[in-house]
């Protein structure tokens, strides 16, 4: 067994302090979340080497670019396609579900959702539950719900398992326990995980150990358990099948070890057809972790069926809308409904690579998070999100299925400061994000910059009064020197060396501008 | 704003007049680059055309979600660069902002064809020498430096290959940085918005320059280089930044 910084007195102390920092950072403002992340250097380099990491996967996994971009293209025809036809897809898929003998549940919001679930698990007297990962039960909050009425449910993932040992939430889609250290994961599972014996584990930071120890823990689970909950990574609409990828084999346990299935997933899951799933599945593994094909892939049809030695009883679909209807019918924000949950965008964000994905406060953090956050919780409650970005398109380019994500950024800080009435078709939360005193110095850059002569008399002034400009400018000049204006613009410039204005044939005159 | 370009790049012949865009920031705080830019063509063989018109892209308020505002900064480059001859700009932020954000800020507005026309005749300034001017290479001179390409020069206009080429073929020899596609945490308002990411970012940014052992940092991005430059000199490390166009024309100049 390994032992390192071992301190018996100390331990449970610092798991309880990291619990106590996670509630503390939760109460806080995104800007003060993001300088909390910043100062902490451990997490810091966490971040930064886990997504340089995660790019490199990417890099290698795509090593021609023209493959790329013709699957990139394919995917996102796919993902376009779905979205067109998508009430057709969900009444085919709620048919053929039927049909096959899953029964389909649809919840308009978070509350409904986890009501919906706890009910299938009432009518069951289901009181223990072990879960697959899903980012949706994590957007409705459904342990929280769960744990309320007296349920156990266990996430059997294992990040999402420490993450819900240290009583927080996932910091990345793909890899939810990123940002915890080797030794605060042994001291976690030392602290706080149960042995079936009743006996705690031992304290261990072999990594192999500790995923042993866990394993051994979730199979008593699975094997106990009065149901599983699972999320879907594709619904086939013409077959009725729900698609669910994984690597650890806890999905497949989950769906199938407990006698009832309980499915969650957002209602733009669907895609029309199994001829759609390799082009989405090659792009989702590969542009997630650099894996041509993910360990599992588990493809439900059907409860099980007479003659047949293993499978769940029951198996449920349920079908979240959680503002995802606003979206679908927003020209403008729908390409949000294109997402496959990869997670490439955060890997290659840099702002998330520096604050890491709990500074977000929201399910899905980084750039998809930016966009589907504020959309879902209303840009009043999520509007700091939109300001999180310095527009530099890593995202976009990274994305699968070419959700142009800097545009719907973009998009979102124009719906954050309109002054357009709201209409039923609008994110909640319109306009929230304007101020008076920005908007001001909006209107009086426009005036500036609107009208020639008045744009050169300004310059005017600043390149002429260049000395008596301040030299501190809030946050810039922290950790930077200030900018100094020219002593001559190149307006000045320009036509001291009598450069032309127009072609001879098209001249210009003030009175025209 | 990063898109892709909205409109296929098509390079003409070597005209014999163009615009040249100063840009904002070139204007108040680099304005020799954009007399360089000016003399370095000249030197071409091409009228340069300065209107007196011109002020900004309006990308600032666009960014930032003020769209009317945007656009009646914008309207006024409209006017300025009325002609139908290339408009060679100082930037890729601005360059894109015409070429890639006009076309979504002037949708269904009267000027919607005449903004689409002037994004088609639209240059980034490397982007035009290295494909409308068609140098042939000089010499190698000795010199070195570290190259950062903005965000939008490498992802909307698709150009930093042509930052990369300008300069090797002007006889410089270009050192990139670590991590050279990653921002540089300016993002126009972002650099006060969230003032501490951009700090972070700007600094790790510093670090991969200074580690290049290289005395002068160059961009076609003036933005990034006051974010870049102004950190290094805050942390007291003696690296000069200039445009791109300023070490063309000195270049010119000594081979002359």
């Amino acid at each position: 067994m390994t032992v390192h910084n071992y301190d018996p007195a100390l331990i449970a102390v610092q798991v309880d302090n990291d619990e106590k920092a996670f509630a503390d950072l939760r109460q806080r403002h995104f800007k003060a979340r993001a300088k909390m992340s910043l100062e902490n250097e451990q997490l810091r380099g966490s971040f930064l080497g886990a997504t340089d990491f995660l790019q490199a996967k990417r890099r290698a996994v795509f090593p021609d670019t023209d493959e790329l971009e013709q699957l990139r293209d394919r995917g996102e025809a796919i993902r376009q396609q779905s979205l067109a036809q998508l009430p057709d897809l969900l009444e085919t898929l709620e048919k053929n579900l039927t049909a096959n003998g899953i029964q389909v549940h649809w919840a308009e919001t978070a509350e409904q959702a986890c009501a919906q679930v706890h009910s299938i698990l009432a009518m069951n007297n289901a009181r223990t539950v072990v879960k697959g990962k899903s980012m949706v039960s994590e957007e409705i909050e459904l342990n929280h719900y769960l744990e309320k009425q007296g349920i156990e449910c266990l996430e059997s993932d294992m990040g999402e398992y420490l993450v819900q040992l240290a009583k927080e939430m996932p910091s990345h889609i793909i890899m939810p326990a990123i940002h915890k250290t080797t030794a605060q994961i042994a001291r976690l599972m030392h602290t706080r995980a149960e042995r079936s014996d009743g006996q705690s584990v031992s304290y261990t930071e072999d990594v192999d150990e500790l995923i042993g120890n866990a394993r051994a823990i979730l199979r008593d689970k699975f094997a106990s358990a009065d149901a599983g909950i699972s999320g879907v990574n594709m619904a086939i609409a013409n077959t009725g099948t729900l698609c669910l990828v994984e690597n650890e084999g806890n999905g497949r346990m989950s769906t199938t070890a407990p006698p009832i299935h309980i499915a969650i997933t957002g209602i733009e899951k669907v895609v029309a057809d199994l001829a759609d799933v390799p082009d989405l599945l090659s792009l989702l593994t590969r542009s997630a972790t650099g894996q041509n094909i993910s360990t599992y892939f588990n493809m439900i049809s059907s409860p099980r069926r007479g003659g047949e030695l293993d499978g769940p009883e029951q198996v449920h679909l349920v079908l979240v809308d959680n503002g995802r209807s606003r979206m679908f019918n927003h020209p403008q924000l729908k390409p949000t409904l294109q997402c496959i949950r990869c997670g490439a965008c955060m890997n290659h964000c840099p702002v998330y690579a520096r604050i890491g994905g709990h500074a977000y406060g929201s399910t899905y953090p980084g750039p998809i998070g930016q966009v589907v956050t504020p959309q879902m919780q209303g840009l009043d409650k999520q509007g700091e999100l939109v300001s999180a970005c310095t527009l530099n398109g890593a995202c976009g380019d990274a994305c699968p299925v070419r959700i142009p994500l800097p545009k719907l950024i973009r998009e979102l800080r124009h719906e954050a400061n309109s002054t357009a009435p709201a209409s039923e078709l609008d994110i909640p939360g319109k306009g929230s994000q304007r101020h008076l005193g920005e908007a001001l110095i909006w209107k009086g850059w426009a005036l500036a910059h609107q009208y020639g002569p008045l744009y050169r008399s300004i310059t005017w002034v600043l390149t002429r009064g260049r000395k008596l400009l301040p030299h501190h400018l809030g946050a810039w000049t922290a950790t930077r020197t200030l900018p100094v204006p020219a002593k001559y613009s190149l307006h000045d410039l320009a036509r001291g060396a009598g450069i032309g204005e127009q072609p001879a044939n098209r001249r210009l005159n003030e009175g025209e501008a | 704003m990063t898109s892709s370009p909205a409109l296929p790049r098509v390079y003409p012949p070597k005209p014999s007049q163009v615009y040249l865009m100063g840009t904002c920031l070139v204007d108040s705080f680099d304005p020799q680059a954009g007399m360089d830019a000016i003399q370095f063509l000249q030197h071409h063989g091409i009228e340069v055309l300065f209107p007196q018109q011109q002020s900004c892209c309006g990308q600032p308020a666009f960014n930032s979600g003020f769209d009317d505002e945007a656009r009646q900064v914008a309207r006024q480059q409209l006017k300025a660069f009325v002609a139908d001859i290339p408009v060679v700009v100082m930037m890729g932020s601005c360059a894109a902002m015409l070429h890639c954000d006009y076309a979504r800020l002037f949708e269904g507005q009267p000027e919607e064809a005449q903004a689409n026309a002037l994004a088609a005749r639209t240059f980034e300034f490397t982007e035009f020498v290295d494909r409308v001017l068609c140098l042939p290479p000089s010499p190698a001179s000795g010199e070195r430096v570290v190259l950062h390409t903005s965000c939008s020069a490498r992802r909307s206009m698709g150009v930093a290959e042509c930052h990369q080429r300008v300069l090797q073929n002007s006889g410089v020899e270009v050192i990139e940085p670590n991590r050279v596609s990653e921002c540089c945490g300016f993002g126009g308002t972002f650099a006060l918005k969230q003032g501490d990411i951009s700090a972070a970012m700007a600094c790790d940014k510093a670090e991969a320059v200074a580690a290049c052992g290289v005395d002068t940092l160059v961009s076609a991005d003036c933005g990034c280089l006051m974010n870049i430059g102004g950190t290094l000199a805050k942390q007291g490390r003696p690296i000069k930044t200039r445009h791109i166009a300023s070490l063309l024309r000195q270049r010119q100049e000594e081979s002359l």
